[in-house]
């Protein structure tokens, strides 16, 4: 085949054709019209203001290291103001997250941004090696994915940063789009496909609280495909694995379907992310119903999907235990009689929220906070029905719509299984432990800009 | 250079990234001496190289995470001298001496 000119210079040899048009591009247009749909995204939406200190959530992987790249062009170039640092959460997975630290490590001096790395041990007292210990390999990722959650809050607040920014890339979002059709959850749907997602600030009054950060995607309109195409065209310093403990992770069936869709037609992903903002304006109660102009009431807590990979959209376990609690919020709009374009499936919900009322209310007399953990192959068992309120966990301060926030539920099933030893000491005797300092995110580690 | 002298096979250079390699015994780059037809006698192309990769090169099982359905798993990458397969008529594209055929892996998390 001869080779064919670029669309836009109509001299250089076409390297990339893009998913979105068809277009063919050379390196170089391509690299330079990247960038400024990501700019064109940032602005539109109004995600940064001059002076703000924003922290990517970095894990060496692609997409995080293709948004410092991104950002740290566009700022320069646009002259943005913000001040960009990278936050790296530590799980504590020996031989699984060693090295993509070091890719973050190398990604701080590259781009010259502060890194801090926040550990699971320091924040909550297990490294996941020491829950998959306890817990096994089944089920962990639940652990992982409900602490990974909140550690960017927590680590911001440290940092007394505002605004986290992730890598989640269309491909992410068109994933939790489909997966959360197929489960039937529009509520969480439409809070998954927002671009700005933030605590109330009615929530918490002290401004340092970590329910106080505000989280934003730049990414996502990108396509997967354009974000490793512009690693590689760029020469991006990124590193790529499999989480040891579940390595089957990716093969996640909704993740499959969003490949091969776009294998067959490339407009596809987008398209599932502009359905998915179109579905969520239909949602009752919907942030996205005012065209996102007020975002800033979309709750970023239990917001994220999945366990695994730095972009969550990975799919595990994780997910699961939520389900419950998003479905019993449909229930909750439908009882209200706020289900108003989704009529189909309103009446067999009402007829399931009468027969279920009378637990329900039995529930919610008792005033149980709790929430009995399900099996997944248990038949539905009786919901709260309740509207979810967006309250602060008792013990940690935490956003969250229960007393006692899903972290610290799991952190006291594990620490009551813990042999003997204390929650502040515990691990320092082990010898691994001293070894693997950093891996176990017991030190934080600061390399300054230079 | 010196490898082409053969005329039955084409050398080429075939790479792994994205977590590729981890399916590949974490060898990145592969300098490979592939037969210049293929089964049927017709000019080798990636179709050809990527069944040869599965029999020859490959020692991990989970084939299927390399190829699905006979081609190439989607999610998977491939740029031929640095220009996307789909340019260059995907799987049916003929190997020539010296070409540089890199898979990369949308697939896999940070």
């Amino acid at each position: 085949m001869p080779p064919t000119p670029c669309a836009l210079c109509k001299t250089n040899r076409a390297l990339i054709l893009r998913p979105k048009d068809h277009s063919k591009l050379c390196k170089a247009c391509f690299i330079s019209v990247f960038e400024t749909e990501i700019h064109h995204t940032i602005t539109t939406n109004n995600l940064f203001h001059r002076g703000e200190k924003i922290a990517i959530g970095a894990s060496g992987g692609k997409d995080s290291t293709v948004l410092a790249a991104v950002l740290k062009t566009l700022n320069e170039r646009y002259d943005y103001g913000v001040e960009l640092i990278l936050l790296s959460i530590d799980e504590g997975i020996k031989g699984y997250r060693d090295d993509s630290l070091e890719t973050v490590k190398r990604n701080a001096q590259q781009y010259e941004m502060p890194l801090t790395i926040l550990g699971y041990s320091e924040l909550y007292g297990w490294t996941m090696d020491q829950v998959v210990e306890q817990v096994g390999k089944k089920g962990n990722c639940t652990y992982c994915g409900v602490f990974r959650r909140q550690a960017l809050d927590r680590g911001a607040a440290r940092l007394g940063v505002k605004h986290v920014v992730t890598g989640h890339n269309a491909d992410d979002v068109a994933e939790t789009v489909l997966m959360n059709l197929l489960r039937g959850d529009l509520p969480r749907l439409s809070r998954t496909t927002s671009i700005i997602t933030s605590t109330p600030s009615a929530v918490s009054t002290d401004p340092n609280s970590h329910t106080n950060v505000k989280r934003s995607k730049p990414l996502k309109y990108a396509y997967e495909k354009e974000i490793v195409l512009y690693a590689h065209h760029r020469n991006l310093d990124y590193f790529s694995t499999e989480c040891i403990y579940s390595p089957e992770a990716f093969r996640g069936s909704a993740r499959a379907l969003i490949k091969n869709l776009e294998r067959v037609r490339p407009s596809a992903i987008l398209d599932v992310v502009r359905s998915g903002e179109d579905m969520a304006k239909l949602v009752p109660g919907s942030d996205e119903g005012c065209g996102g102009v007020c975002s800033s009431s979309v709750p970023a807590a239990e917001e994220e999907e999945g366990g695994c990979g730095s972009s969550n959209g990975r799919t595990a376990g994780g997910e699961m235990a939520n389900m419950e609690q998003h479905l019993s919020q449909n229930e909750a709009a439908a009882e209200n009689g706020l289900e108003v374009e989704i009529t189909s499936t309103g009446k067999s919900r009402a007829t399931q929220t009468q027969q279920r009322g009378n637990t329900a209310k039995e529930s919610l007399q008792n005033g149980s906070s709790k929430k009995s953990k399900k099996g997944k192959g248990e038949p539905p068992a009786p919901r709260k029905v309740t509207k979810q309120v967006m309250g602060q966990c008792k013990r940690c301060g935490y956003l969250s719509s229960q007393e006692i926030c899903k972290a610290c539920v799991l952190l006291e099933g594990l620490n009551k299984n813990r042999p003997k030893n204390s929650i502040e000491v515990g691990y320092d005797e082990s010898q691994e432990t001293e070894v693997n300092g950093v891996t176990n995110g017991l030190q934080k580690t600061h390399i300054a800009a230079e | 250079m010196s490898g082409i002298t053969d005329e039955k096979t084409v050398s080429i250079t075939v790479e792994f990234s994205g977590g590729l390699e981890l399916l590949f015994d974490n060898e990145r780059k592969l300098s490979l001496a592939l037969p210049s037809r293929d089964e049927n006698g017709a000019t080798s192309n990636i179709a050809y190289l990527v069944r040869y990769l599965c029999e020859t090169t490959m020692k991990d099982p989970r084939k299927d995470l390399f190829v699905l359905d006979g081609t190439v798993r989607p999610g998977i990458l491939v740029l031929i001298n640095d220009a996307d397969w789909e340019l260059e008529g995907e799987d049916q594209y003929e190997l020539q001496a010296n070409d540089n055929i890199l898979f990369v892996s949308t697939l896999h998390g940070g």
